[in-house]
């Protein structure tokens, strides 16, 4: 058996004296693991940094092995933000989310498309952070639990929204949500439909990361057993920090 | 091979870095043929190493002594603490002779596959030593990687309200590199950390 593709490094850990497994997501492949021979030496080390693009060819005898991957780099994304801590949070944080959110070896093009996308934006937008938590919301839907946050769940209207059913996953307008005000979401402005071009604060980015966070955790994670990933919860922590003293 | 002896020695040998079950073998006939002269003396420096040498409680190294020599040396500075990720890399940084200050070892960096978070690392440690009056800078050595990155990053947040500066070492063209043999990940770091020249 062998393939070849496009792929984002999620993560590397070493195996044994030199050797690395990898876990990347690709377009045609989803998330996939392999060996890399030579993956934790001094040459390859680099490349398999979270966030690298890479070219990679999986070989195996039968389809279900493990198989090894030789890889080249096609674009190092990863050493332009180990300077800042924001960026390099969230960018282990999306690669730690897809590695616990996606199932292995099943197809997710339109995952492998956002993932590349948010990656543009760690690199060129100076609100990466908002495009992080569209991120997030992108990477919900993709899996089936898009959140609808248009209408009133309760009443129907378009504006005014400010809540978030935690079940349903559909937006509440305040008067409709005032007496659960308690039991919902917060939906912060720059996430709703009519949102305009204003930044969103860090407080903002911080409840949009509680929101998504909420059904990441509770429709993807923990019906495997799992958990948001600690990288995440940095990011969130940072976030908060930030909201609390100055800017990201 | 018979004995459950060898076997065993083998075994454990076998589970050292750059020894493999083979490479380990070829080891143990070696130490058997030279029973007087490297056995029982290997024997003995393992099991005086063993009582010995324990992490000091100051800075996380492997040393004889309580605390370590590097932090019982009043020929060191006091005043800079370097942060490294192992007792390997402080092994590394004391071969550079124009450092002469101290050490603390994290004992890893952040990782979630490895299970390790900031409970596992020496990080509150670090933040008391920082608070102490003699320190004023803090020097973070941790690998150029996202995971050591991250973890310097998280170890800076914890700074906070420490009266110190925290410095970290520069990421660039290592010496003796050709530019044509190195990643496209280096060059980016080092263009990005170029500095002024001065002009005659």
């Amino acid at each position: 058996m062998q393939w070849t593709d496009d792929a984002i490094v999620l993560s590397a850990r070493k195996y044994g004296e030199s050797a690395a497994i990898l876990h990347v997501l690709t377009p045609e492949h989803g998330r996939h693991a392999g060996l890399v021979r030579g993956g934790a030496g001094r040459r390859q080390r680099g490349n398999l940094q979270a966030g690298n693009q890479l070219a990679v060819t999986w070989r195996g005898r039968l389809d279900e092995q493990l198989g090894s991957f030789t890889v080249e780099m096609t674009a190092a994304r990863a050493s332009h933000w180990l300077d800042d801590p924001g960026r390099l949070g969230a960018l282990t944080a999306a690669a730690a989310v897809v590695e616990a959110a996606l199932p292995e070896r099943e197809s997710h093009p339109e995952v492998y498309g956002d993932f590349c996308a948010l990656l543009d934006a760690l690199d060129q937008d100076p609100e990466w952070a908002r495009a992080y938590v569209r991120w997030e919301l992108a990477l919900l839907a993709d899996l089936g639990y898009g959140l609808d946050l248009g209408h009133c769940a309760s009443t129907g209207v378009t504006d005014n929204l400010i809540y978030v059913s935690p079940k349903s996953g559909r937006a509440v307008s305040a008067d409709a949500g005032a007496p659960y005000r308690d039991k919902l979401l917060a939906l912060p402005d720059f996430l709703r439909a009519d949102a305009g071009g204003v930044p969103p604060d860090a407080a903002a980015l911080t409840a949009g990361l509680v929101l998504t966070g909420h059904f990441l955790s509770h429709h993807v994670l923990e019906p495997h057993g799992g958990h948001l990933p600690p990288a995440r919860l940095r990011l969130v922590d940072r976030l908060s920090l930030s909201a609390t003293t100055s800017g990201i | 091979m018979h004995g459950a002896e060898i076997e065993r020695l083998a075994q454990l040998l076998a589970k050292l870095p750059g020894l493999g079950p083979r490479s380990a073998k070829r080891a143990v006939l070696q130490l058997l043929k030279k029973k007087e002269t490297l056995l029982r003396p290997l024997a003995d420096a393992l099991l005086k190493a063993a009582d010995a040498v324990h992490e000091c409680t100051i800075c996380g190294n492997l040393d004889t002594t309580q605390p370590c020599y590097f932090c019982s040396d009043p020929k060191r500075d006091e005043t800079a603490i370097c942060v490294v990720e192992d007792v390997a890399d402080l092994w590394a940084l004391e071969r550079v002779i124009d450092y002469r200050g101290r050490f603390h070892v994290l004992g890893g960096v952040l990782s979630a596959l490895d299970g390790i978070g900031p409970d596992e690392l020496r990080i509150s440690g670090l933040v008391s030593r920082a608070k102490s009056e003699t320190v004023h800078e803090i020097i973070l050595a941790t690998s150029a990687t996202v995971d050591g990155q991250t973890t310097a990053h998280y170890v800076v947040d914890r700074l906070a309200g420490c009266d110190v500066m925290v410095t970290r070492l520069a990421h660039g063209l290592p010496v003796g590199g050709e530019l044509d043999y190195l990643d496209e990940g280096t060059l980016n770091t080092a263009l990005k950390a170029r500095r002024a020249v001065d002009l005659p």
